[in-house]
Parts: C-alpha cells; structure tokens; sequence
C-alpha cells in the first residue's frame, strides 16, 4: 500500500507514464487505485508522429499490469521519506 | 473525472489498446474491477504503414480486462476532424513483459 500512497500524493503533477508496448503518455495525474491503475487528464502522446493512435483521445484510464515506468516531475519525490517508510514496512509496521 | 474506476465514462465512446496492440473504439456499456468491459457499437482501427486506417466493424464485444492496456475517453469533435483514411502508422506493438 506503500507505493499506492505515494501515487496518491501525485496528484495534480504532471507525469509521463511508460507503458510495456513502449508507447509513452504524458498528463496530469488525476487517480490512482489499488491495483496502481492510473487516470491521466489532458493527456499527449509521446511522439504523436509515430503513434497516431489515441489523437482524439484527451484523458485515459491506464491499467496498473501494463505500466513499465512512471517518469515523475523533478523534486516530487523524498527519498529520504520513502526510504523510511519502505524500511518501517519492511519490518512489519 | 470521479475516483478510479471506469464510472464516469460509462455511455461515452472509449478506445480500448489491447495487450496485442488492437485499438477497439466503441460505446462503454458497462465495466467491472478486473477493467472487464462491455463495448457496444463497436470496431477495430487497423494501422499500417502500407494504407490509411481501416475500420472493421465488431458489433458488441466483451473484453476481459487481463487483455486491456489503455481505456482512453474519445473526444467526439476532435475525433471527427481526424481524416483516419489518411494516416498511417505501424500498428502497436504488442505487450513485452
């Protein structure tokens, strides 16, 4: 539930989320659930050129089992926070 | 957009990628929490590099959601300014694990 929490706190932030078919996707994190399965509002794709496929589509719904990467806006992140809280949850509570 | 979860985008037109890199566009009729999903009125765009996009048309279709990588809400107006006879692009690549 770690990992799910942090999501959380993205919300808002502007993300690029990669998926296992390469096929990257850029948009403001609206919600994530349990299974890390992710909505993404006023999204792009990355080089539209060469994936024309989601042109008409502006928000999506990502499914947690297919996400390879979820590239996060600079400073979003405190390593020394989650360093802890892994460590705390690694031991049981 | 309300929380997770397909709610708010049930009666509208979604595109569904599939885990083999299929683009199904169709009307969301209903969903579950393994992102199965009923589409009605529904077809495949088949990309490739050869021709424009070509639409084959499905009918109703049930998708188990093991199958489903992206559910992406369709914006109607921009969808119809889209000449799809006139773009062509590799189709996507399936899911590598």
């Amino acid at each position: 539930m770690l990992f799910y929490s942090y999501f959380k706190t993205l919300k808002g932030k502007e993300v690029t989320v990669e998926l296992k078919n390469d096929l990257a996707i850029t948009g403001t994190m609206h919600s994530v659930d349990q299974y890390l399965n992710i909505k993404l509002n006023n999204t792009r794709v990355v080089n539209e050129q060469k994936y024309p496929h989601m042109m008409s589509v502006r928000n999506c719904f990502i499914r947690g089992s297919v996400v390879r990467y979820v590239q996060l806006p600079p400073g979003s992140v405190d390593t020394e926070i989650l360093h802890d809280a892994t460590r705390r949850e690694a031991r049981g509570g | 957009m309300s929380e997770a979860g397909l709610a708010d985008l049930v009666g509208v037109t979604i595109s569904v990628i599939t885990n083999d890199g299929r683009n199904i566009v169709g009307t969301l009729k209903g969903y579950d929490q393994a992102t199965n999903v009923i589409l009605d009125d529904c077809h495949e765009r088949v990309y490739s590099t050869k021709t424009g996009v070509e639409q084959l048309v499905l009918g109703l279709y049930v998708i188990r959601g093991d199958n489903i990588a992206v559910v992406g809400e369709v914006d109607d107006e921009l969808d119809s300014q889209i000449d799809l006879g006139q773009i062509s692009a590799a189709p996507l690549k399936p899911l590598a694990h």
